[in-house]
């Protein structure tokens, strides 16, 4: 019976409107700017999904708006459609295709996800402390120094931020750089980033966490490593003693990525 | 005055509440004498003497309402008062200001509550729209626009879009069943008063001092364990309406599983009644642990307890885990009864038996038990144990599948049909393929772990949960309610307003939660009274589009309100359906007939001649004897 639908017809339409929709989305660079090496590898990943997601979008539009068309009564017709309940073969393709691809989504983000995440040996560290409703952030060398709404931070070096919370939760987001954690009170959370672009950015809190919280941004400055150790040099406020007493407490709570080893 | 207190009804109700609140009250205050401590404690979250007495004057209300005399009366060993069905059904609009066991009337009474709460909440919604029009502050202060959506989002979710679908399935499910009334006809009349008093703590907590709840629906500690007094309100209400639709829930598993008529086996039961099985599947095992967790933090809170409280060796992460756990089933608590009503309305307009039937239900069941293991998917951010991402992040992908399933399932239904969108019914159906489907993609990309990461608590997740509950929940509910309303009624609503009400719903939830996507991935944070300015143009529009989508609800409104009382008479059966509801007068008799029918095919036989579903009272008897003992019908509840 299905070979009365044009099915040919219908997915050389679905694949034109797959082209057309993706040929506009994809070119638009919908996560803004991006200033860290996982910047790329996310875009693109969206990019495929925008691809898949247009197609599955597009052949959903075609079979309703072609059964709309084809198959709507005529005014005053009383009868009834033909009793057909279904047909196996392609209730079958209708759940193993889907299957495969999100399979293959997920195979493919779980890749980004270990791309984006690999440690490296020759890491900086850096502590990020987030309160109501204000960030500040720490150093490590010879003492820790610290700095108090304005990160800095040198271009193309991994940086692995060890966050804590001091009252409620918070979440460190630079959109530039697709990196987002949560910073949790009483555990210590960890972010991995890369960033390769000088500029300055912001830093954006999005955990709901008080009447503070739409206005919790702090400024990011991404730098050349020289002056970077510059601007570290130049701090003179040590660390204060709450923060030092939370940071000799850190408890690596949150393992390190997936394939790094360690759980 | 004195019967007035003797009789159950509303003064005895309101007695109970004033009675009970003051018991507790003095409760608190006595202990607190004779324990030496300052009567009062009005420290940010203790306020004992306020609590106890949340609690209490409920209960005193349900008391006095009558809610439980029956079974206090047989506990007490009193003789009962021999059911004589004076609360059953509904002779003037009075009685649905009663306590009413008839399961049609308790549907009407759920459902035009839980509208009553759709729309204060939808005002809220319009003032969040209003603040977010341009950047800066405008209207309300950021803490009251953090109580705003935290209320709207609430009222939502716990007092319209779960019980509105209780309330259509109390109404529609045990006739499509065959069966007189739901199991526990006193069980389903306390379920629903306990909803109002749920939505009157949520909102009667903007007259607590320090406000509203303003740490979101998901009421993340450490934030909500150190709130102001509104949080307990918050915890308070969830307890209410989560026994409500626990209540519910056992009741419609029992209803099902053993009051379906002769005839009617599991492959005979409409999609609807396979939809609320397996949404009762999830409340019944997933809401206790919201019920839960809430208790936790008003514990935290009241009585320092430390689950959360991380400086005394708490742990803040579990509240998400026990939360998500009840939370995630949730989304599909608020989908699954819409999944239902779509098969039903698409099926019957189409003309067309559902395609693949067996598989649909199938799907509906798979999506139960998978929805159990991706709730931390909500979670990829928070810090929580980092292997546990990729495992949940496969299971929230393949819950794309059976939903998928479905989707292609209700095209495959309109293939070789005669497809009729008279009604405004169909109309929301098939606009609810499309915009579910869109937000079912935005949900896949969502379930993957890196684009989570950049976009997860930003704008796009605001438009996703919009997508798949306003453009998905909220439309079945409106297809739902167009569907029914001239079996509930007995009258005809106007398609021409239901027209002007569908477009305009549809442009206007496009329109605003369309560029809500771009704005979150472009970098704003969702849950902000106020934003950069770059985004100020986008917001703009979306809060022009957002009064546009306010506004035409009140063509809605108009139009259910005056077609209820003067609409045109609707025949028994105006959509020519198969199903049992409709073979009954509408609206149906008291006891729903005066015979239980007979069930002697599938629930969607379109286009084969001569086939049936039902055979009724009083149609020939041809096929099979009825056994005399299933005969009996009238009201034989214990």
């Amino acid at each position: 019976m299905y070979g009365r639908l044009p099915i040919v017809k219908m997915l050389l339409v679905t694949i034109a409107l797959t082209v057309v929709i993706s040929a506009v989305m994809v070119p638009i660079n919908w996560n803004g700017q991006g200033a860290s090496t996982a910047a790329p590898k996310i875009d693109h990943l969206l990019n495929v999904m925008i691809v898949l997601s247009s197609f599955v979008f597009s052949l959903v539009m075609v079979m309703l708006f072609y059964a709309l068309w084809k198959f709507k009564a005529k005014p005053g017709d009383e009868s009834d459609g033909e009793p057909i309940h279904g047909n196996t073969r392609l209730e079958i393709a209708w759940t193993l295709i889907p299957t495969v691809i999100v399979l293959f989504a997920g195979g493919y983000s779980w890749k980004v996800l270990d791309d984006i995440e690999d440690p490296v040996k020759d890491h900086l560290t850096g502590s990020v402390f987030s309160q109501q409703y204000a960030w500040s952030f720490a150093y490590p060398g010879k003492d820790y120094v610290w700095s108090e709404g304005e990160l800095h931070v040198p271009v193309n070096r991994q940086i692995q931020f060890k966050m804590h919370a001091m009252d409620v939760i918070h979440s460190f987001w630079v959109p530039e750089w697709r990196i987002k954690k949560d910073n949790v009170p009483g555990i210590t959370t960890t972010a991995i980033v890369t960033p390769d672009k000088v500029g300055t950015y912001q830093l954006v809190c999005t955990e709901l966490c008080g009447f503070g919280h739409a206005t919790m941004r702090a400024k990011v400055v991404v730098e050349s490593p020289s002056k970077f150790k510059e601007w570290v040099d130049g701090l003179e406020q040590k660390l204060p003693e709450p923060y030092m007493d939370v940071l000799k407490e850190e408890s690596v709570t949150n393992p390190p990525a997936l394939g790094a080893g360690g759980a | 005055m004195a019967a007035a207190i003797k009789n159950p009804g509303w003064w005895r109700g309101l007695f109970g509440a004033v009675a009970f609140g003051a018991f507790g009250f003095g409760l608190v205050i006595a202990l607190r004498a004779i324990s030496d401590l300052p009567l009062y404690q009005t420290e940010q979250t203790g306020y004992p003497h306020v609590i106890v007495p949340a609690i209490t004057a409920p209960l005193g209300f349900l008391w006095g309402f009558g809610c439980f005399d029956y079974w206090l009366r047989w506990a007490a060993g009193l003789p009962t008062i021999p059911d004589d069905h004076s609360q059953h059904g509904a002779k003037s609009w009075k009685d649905y200001f009663k306590f009413n066991t008839d399961h049609k009337v308790i549907g009407v009474q759920y459902v035009v509550t839980t509208f009553i709460f759709f729309f204060l909440g939808g005002l809220m919604a319009m003032l969040i729209r209003a603040e977010l029009a341009q950047p800066g502050t405008q209207i309300v202060e950021a803490a009251t626009y953090n109580s705003l959506f935290s209320t709207h989002a609430v009222l939502m979710i716990f007092v319209f879009v779960i019980p509105v679908f209780a309330g259509l399935a109390n109404y529609v499910l045990p006739l499509m069943i065959g069966a007189p009334d739901m199991a526990f006809p006193r069980l389903n009349a306390l379920s629903f008063w306990m909803l109002p008093l749920a939505g009157i703590l949520f909102i009667g907590s903007f007259l607590a001092p320090g406000g509203a709840f303003d740490a979101g629906w998901t009421g993340y500690a450490p934030l909500s364990t150190g709130a102001p007094l509104g949080q307990s309100f918050f915890n308070l209400g969830v307890q209410f309406a989560g026994a409500s639709s626990i209540a519910t829930a056992l009741n419609f598993l029992v209803t099902i599983i053993t009051m379906r008529a002769p005839g009617m086996t599991f492959w005979r039961m409409p999609l609807l009644v396979w939809a609320n099985l397996s949404t009762s599947l999830l409340v019944v095992a997933a809401t206790p642990f919201i019920a839960g967790v809430q208790f936790m933090v008003l514990f935290d809170r009241a009585l320092h307890t430390n689950f959360f409280d991380f400086g005394a060796g708490g742990d803040v992460i579990s509240y998400q885990h026990i939360f998500w756990f009840y939370s995630h089933p949730a989304v599909y608590i608020m989908m699954l009864p819409g999944f239902g009503i779509v098969s039903e309305v698409i099926s019957t307009h189409a003309r067309k038996p559902i395609f693949g039937y067996r598989l649909m239900a199938l799907a509906l069941i798979g999506i139960v038990v998978l929805s159990y293991s991706v709730w931390a998917h909500h979670m990829f951010v928070a810090g929580m144990f980092s292997w546990l991402r990729v495992p949940m992040m496969i299971t929230t992908l393949l819950i794309a599948v059976p939903t998928g399933i479905k989707i292609f399932s209700w095209l495959g239904t309109l293939y070789f049909g005669k497809i009729h969108t008279y009604s405004t019914a169909m109309l929301f159906a098939l606009a609810f393929i499309v915009t579910f489907t869109i937000g079912g993609i935005s949900g896949v990309m969502l379930g993957m772990v890196p684009i989570d990461i950049h976009v997860s608590d930003t704008y796009f997740i605001v438009a996703h949960i919009h997508f798949v509950l306003f453009g998905g929940s909220v439309f079945t509910i409106f297809a739902g309610v167009y569907h029914w309303f001239p079996k509930m009624t007995g009258r005809m609503y106007d398609e021409k307003l239901g027209r002007v009400h569908f477009w305009g719903t549809l442009v206007g939830t496009w329109g605003t939660f369309i560029p809500m996507h771009w704005v979150g991935m472009d970098g704003m944070p969702r849950r902000v009274a106020d934003y950069a300015e770059q985004f100020g143009n986008w917001n703009l529009m979306i809060s022009a589009f957002a009064f546009l989508l306010g506004a035409v609800q009140l063509v809605f409104v108009y139009n259910m309100v005056v077609s209820w009382r003067f609409g045109p008479k609707a025949g028994a059966n105006p959509w020519r359906a198969n199903s049992i509801e409709w073979q009954v007068s509408s609206p149906p008799p008291i006891f729903n007939s005066t015979e239980i029918p007979r069930v002697v095919g599938g629930p969607y036989e379109f286009g084969i001649p001569g086939a049936k579903h039902a055979i009724m009272a009083g149609e020939g008897t041809e096929g099979a004897e009825v056994p005399a003992g299933e005969k009996s019908v009238v009201g034989t509840s214990p």
